[in-house]
């Protein structure tokens, strides 16, 4: 009996319907982001059904308390606008969940009856709301724009409309935009740049958030995130590293444009060569040397790459989820040798596809590539249907495929709502590059296990 | 362990609860917050229920298209269910509610793994969705051959005006199958339990009595509100067969929608799940005379108290044999584990704030290793289900639930075939549409709250410590952040089944793992921990 039973290789073109979705929509992005401030409070203005699946969602991924709250709209605030919903749980939140700042997002129920935000939020601050010291914030997010990259794209641009100032106490300070990554990645990325005695600002930052510790004392705002005083300072900054276009290539300009702080946006530092890169415009924009410590590292990751090369040598592998994981990965594959054939995003926009032909270079000629609407599971588990291929990367609905198919299955990306580890083990840096090749080697080479015959059956691989 | 003394008075818990509030909403939500106190005659205090949460608020609660498409329709395997909307709703609920499903032979559809949506761009929300979804049903009906496809409005279709109505039954005209749409709009109603209703009231339209075929089977019953989570309808699929009762239909766990089509074939309706599922055993009655009364599956005494009500109903000498012959076999295996359990767990406290039945129902279970219920509440029921049917008719329709559509339902002109009157039903002891509700069963000064809030958790917490906090995905990790262990009753934590007799042995040995896991008392590093003489001591004997 097959999972996904009704899948065939028949490939029909598609207009109207999306079968089981590589995207999901653009609040739980920015719900996200926003937990990445600290003391922040993310709010969705719609429906409490939003924020109770954002929230679910986050928390199934990360194990870990999501807290936002919700404009909770009925059907008289959909006919006479949230205004009056959003100023009492202004009002709520800061009595009795005291954030420091609400971070507010839309949903396609507010953008469809046009609530103005910015005037509501102004509206607070004349009756008095929002107490001193403390900040609301907002992004628009419709749904039915973009996807849940777009939505934390936004909300991190947001940080700098907000907040961001430029000063005449300019510092040596460099701004990291980590993207839609995990708290470990962002605690790596941390790592890195103090192991280049690089003075960072990283934002957001959801490291000692969603992985807090576990003490028996409940802290309602953990530890982490981003303090608004580095937000500010961003402002400040000698320059900026963004990692990722689609998540942070939109705050980075922000920043160029508000504050005159030059950016450099890069791929995310996932496997060796984007790492390279990484290290490199840390170095430049610094102007430190790179330590002989991260060049041991490097040399950990080469070596692995060497060694196990002929487990790495030819595999087809598909992989679906955001772009900018997309785009690195697939660098990464290719310099194994892998060979990334069916790559699939539900994330719109068409400089996916130049990003993802820059890092084939022709190199797979094989390859399919797809973006936007109907680039989803179905279609690509239809093209594997076709042909097949050796790795599947990519978040927790693929456990469906590659039960069916017998595929080894890497999970990476969002959400992981079936394993532990994403949250603790990072997949950026040298080090992350070393976790992929273990976890990648690890499904191959379980999956040669299982199946070779018992003569063939290897004790040393 | 916590015992009575040492628990604040459960009157002043509620001021607790709510004195940071700003005072109108600490005076809205103290009339949702009650001390269960019985009269002599049995009669609980009013709450309040079913009412807004109040913006900004960290609620558990979701939407109505939560309650329509992820609950109430959610399990059907072979029915098409596309979402039209933007991707999330689709995507947030694709098999998340963990509904398992029993396809009869590979061949069978099984639609359950995949999430269908219209993905609405912006053009669709400015020159409306109408010509997409039309797309879709079109593409899902030439792809996959379904016998249904259901349409699930999302909140911007019903502000934009798209008419699915209309389009759907364009579309089963045109492609000559079940074509159906629900306008669960996510702002409809004040939580999912507008969505149920919807949900009811279109199966009841476009699904329920299209198949008078009357299939085998002397005792034939319909199983309403059981939606097959970690796998209950299976256990109760098996109780049943072997006490000779026919499953003519589950809704909707492990079910077709055949199965909804033949439903007014059946002899009785049992309802679990009151608050989801009420409406539709209310219109099978009126439309064709099958009465309906309450059941429970969740715990080994409420079990066996079911089974018997529906061998009281056929009045079959045989049926009833066999029912007690069931019933023995399966409390002696149910009696050793408590046995076992019981005393490592008597006299623990538990609290429960879920769902719109299942905050009742677990109690049992609870009870039957020891174990007490202190604090209880729904997310999304309505006063019925917390003090019974009987206040019914003092329930005021507020403006938020007006526009949640009422059917009018009459007799069928020929289907209508009346099983038992009322007064054969009350001859057999047995109640008639009736559901007492949660509080009456409470204990006496236990804590009822009503779409309880993250913050009022976070204070229960604090002041009376629970051994175990029952509640959802959301609150789940916040709970254990305080060392206290969390049992999700939606998903199970991906465990079960906890129905029946075998489900009351897994949930009994679940509760016991999670209160004495080692874990627990790990969670201070021993140099933070204020050293004794005796410590000491004991270090040097080691």
């Amino acid at each position: 009996m097959t999972l996904l039973r009704h899948t065939t290789a028949d490939v029909k073109e598609r207009s109207g319907l999306t079968i089981n979705p590589a995207k999901t929509c653009q609040p739980i992005g920015a719900m996200y982001a926003a937990l990445g401030v600290r003391n922040c409070l993310p709010h969705s203005h719609g429906s409490q059904g939003c924020c109770a699946y954002h929230r679910s969602t986050l928390t199934r991924h990360y194990k870990e308390p999501v807290m936002a709250a919700t404009s909770s709209f009925t059907e008289g605030s959909s006919v006479f606008g949230g205004q009056s919903n959003l100023l009492q749980a202004i009002e709520n939140i800061f009595t009795i969940y005291k954030p420091d700042i609400i971070a507010v997002h839309t949903t396609c129920l507010s953008e469809t009856i046009g609530d103005d935000i910015p005037q509501i939020i102004a509206k607070a601050k004349e009756e008095g709301k929002i107490p001193a010291g403390k900040f609301v914030i907002h992004v628009n997010t419709p749904s039915y724009v973009g996807s849940h990259v777009v939505g934390f794209s936004g909300m991190v641009k947001s940080l700098v409309d907000y907040f961001a100032v430029a000063t005449d106490d300019k510092r040596r300070t460099i701004n990291i935009i980590p993207g839609w990554v995990e708290p470990s990645d962002m605690r790596e990325i941390r790592r890195l740049t103090a192991a280049l005695g690089v003075e960072t600002i990283i934002f957001p930052d959801t490291s000692d958030v969603l992985d807090a510790p576990q003490t028996g004392q409940r802290q309602f705002y953990p530890d982490g995130g981003t303090p608004v005083e580095s937000l500010r300072k961003a402002g400040d900054s000698l320059s900026t590293i963004a990692l990722g276009l689609s998540a942070s290539g939109a705050a980075a300009r922000a920043l160029d444009a508000k504050c005159k702080v030059p950016c450099d946006i890069l791929e995310l530092p996932i496997g060796l060569r984007a790492t390279d890169r990484f290290i490199d415009a840390l170095r430049r924009a610094a102007r430190v040397h790179v330590p002989e410590a991260l060049n041991r590292e490097r040399g950990r990751l080469v070596d692995v790459m060497s060694d196990m090369h002929q487990y790495f040598y030819n595999k087809r592998v598909a992989l679906w989820g955001d772009p900018d994981q997309l785009v690195a990965l697939s660098e990464f594959l290719i310099d194994l040798d892998m060979r990334p054939v069916y790559v699939v995003t539900g994330t719109p926009g068409r400089e996916f596809e130049a990003r993802m032909a820059r890092v084939l270079a022709g190199k797979i000629s094989e390859a399919k590539v797809r973006q936007g609407s109907c680039a989803d599971m179905f279609l690509m588990h239809q093209w594997i249907k076709e042909q097949p291929v050796d790795l599947l990367i990519g978040n927790t609905y693929g456990k469906y495929i590659a039960r069916d198919e017998n595929i080894p299955f890497v999970r990476h990306g969002f959400p992981i709502m079936d394993r532990v580890g994403h949250s603790y083990f990072p997949t950026v840096g040298y080090q992350g590059g070393l976790r992929l090749l273990e976890k990648i080697l690890d499904a191959v080479l379980a999956h040669k296990d299982r199946e070779s015959s018992e003569e063939s059956f290897e004790l040393v691989m | 362990m916590t015992t009575d003394n040492s628990r604040p008075d459960p009157a002043k818990t509620n001021d607790l609860l709510v004195e940071a509030y700003p005072p109108k909403l600490a005076k809205k939500r103290a009339g949702q917050m009650v001390v269960n106190r019985k009269t002599p005659d049995g009669v609980v205090p009013e709450i309040k229920a079913n009412i807004r949460t109040t913006p900004g608020i960290i609620s558990q609660r979701g939407c109505c298209y939560a309650g329509c498409k992820g609950v109430v329709l959610g399990p059907t395997r072979d029915i098409v269910n596309i979402t039209h909307g933007p991707i999330g709703c689709g995507f947030y609920s694709w098999l998340t509610r963990r509904n398992q499903t029993r396809p009869e032979s590979p061949e069978d559809a099984n639609f359950m793994t995949y999430c269908f949506s219209t993905d609405m761009q912006d053009e669709n929300i400015v020159f409306g969705g109408e010509k997409k979804l039309r797309a879709a049903i079109q593409e899902a009906y030439d792809l996959f051959h379904p016998k249904a496809i259901a349409v699930f409005a999302t909140c911007p279709v019903g502000l934009i005006g798209d008419d699915i109505h209309n389009v759907t039954r364009e579309m089963k005209e045109k492609l000559g199958i079940n074509v159906f749409a629900f306008s669960c709009e996510g702002y409809k109603g004040v939580s999912q339990s507008a969505g149920h209703h919807i949900a009811n009231n279109q199966l009841f339209k476009h699904v329920i009595g299209r198949d008078d075929t009357v299939g085998p089977g002397k005792f034939r019953v319909n199983l309403l509100g059981e939606y097959n989570i970690g796998g209950d309808a299976f256990l109760l699929e098996d109780l049943f067969e072997r006490c000779g009762i026919t499953l003519v239909a589950t809704f909707s766990g492990n079910s077709t929608i055949g199965k909804f089509e033949n439903a007014h074939t059946a002899d009785l309706n049992c309802v679990m799940c009151h608050r989801s599922i009420n409406y539709v055993a209310d219109m099978i009655e009126k439309k064709f005379g099958i009465p309906w009364f309450k059941v429970n599956f969740i715990g080994a005494e409420a079990s066996a108290k079911s089974l018997r009500k529906i061998a009281a109903y056929f009045q079959d000498e045989e049926l009833a044999a066999r029912v007690e012959k069931t019933i023995a076999e399966e409390l002696a295996a149910v009696k050793k584990v408590q046995d076992e359990i019981r005393p490592r767990c008597e006299g623990k406290t538990a609290m429960l704030f879920v769902g719109g039945s299942r905050a009742h129902h677990y109690q049992e279970l609870f009870t039957e290793i020891g174990m007490k219920t202190i604090a209880a509440g729904y997310e999304f029921a309505h006063r019925d289900d917390y003090e019974g049917r009987r206040v019914l008719p003092t329930i005021k329709v507020d403006a938020d639930s007006r526009n949640i559509e009422e059917l009018v339902v009459e007799p069928d002109p020929v289907k209508y075939q009346p099983r038992l009157t009322w007064e054969e039903l009350s001859a057999r002891g047995l109640p008639h549409n009736d559901y007492e509700g949660m509080m009456p069963e409470m204990d006496e000064g236990a804590l009822v709250i009503d779409d309880i809030s993250e913050h009022e958790m976070e204070r229960l917490l604090e002041l009376h410590k629970p051994a175990v906090f029952c509640a959802g995905i959301k609150e789940k990790y916040g709970i254990q952040k305080h060392g206290i262990p969390c049992k999700q009753l939606h998903s199970y934590d991906y465990g079960g089944p906890y129905a029946g007799f075998q489900g009351a042995v897994n949930f009994y040995r679940e509760i016991d793992r999670m209160v004495h896991a080692r874990v627990w008392a790990l969670m201070t590093p021993p140099w933070q921990t204020v050293s004794k003489p005796l410590l000491n001591a004991e270090w040097v004997r080691a």
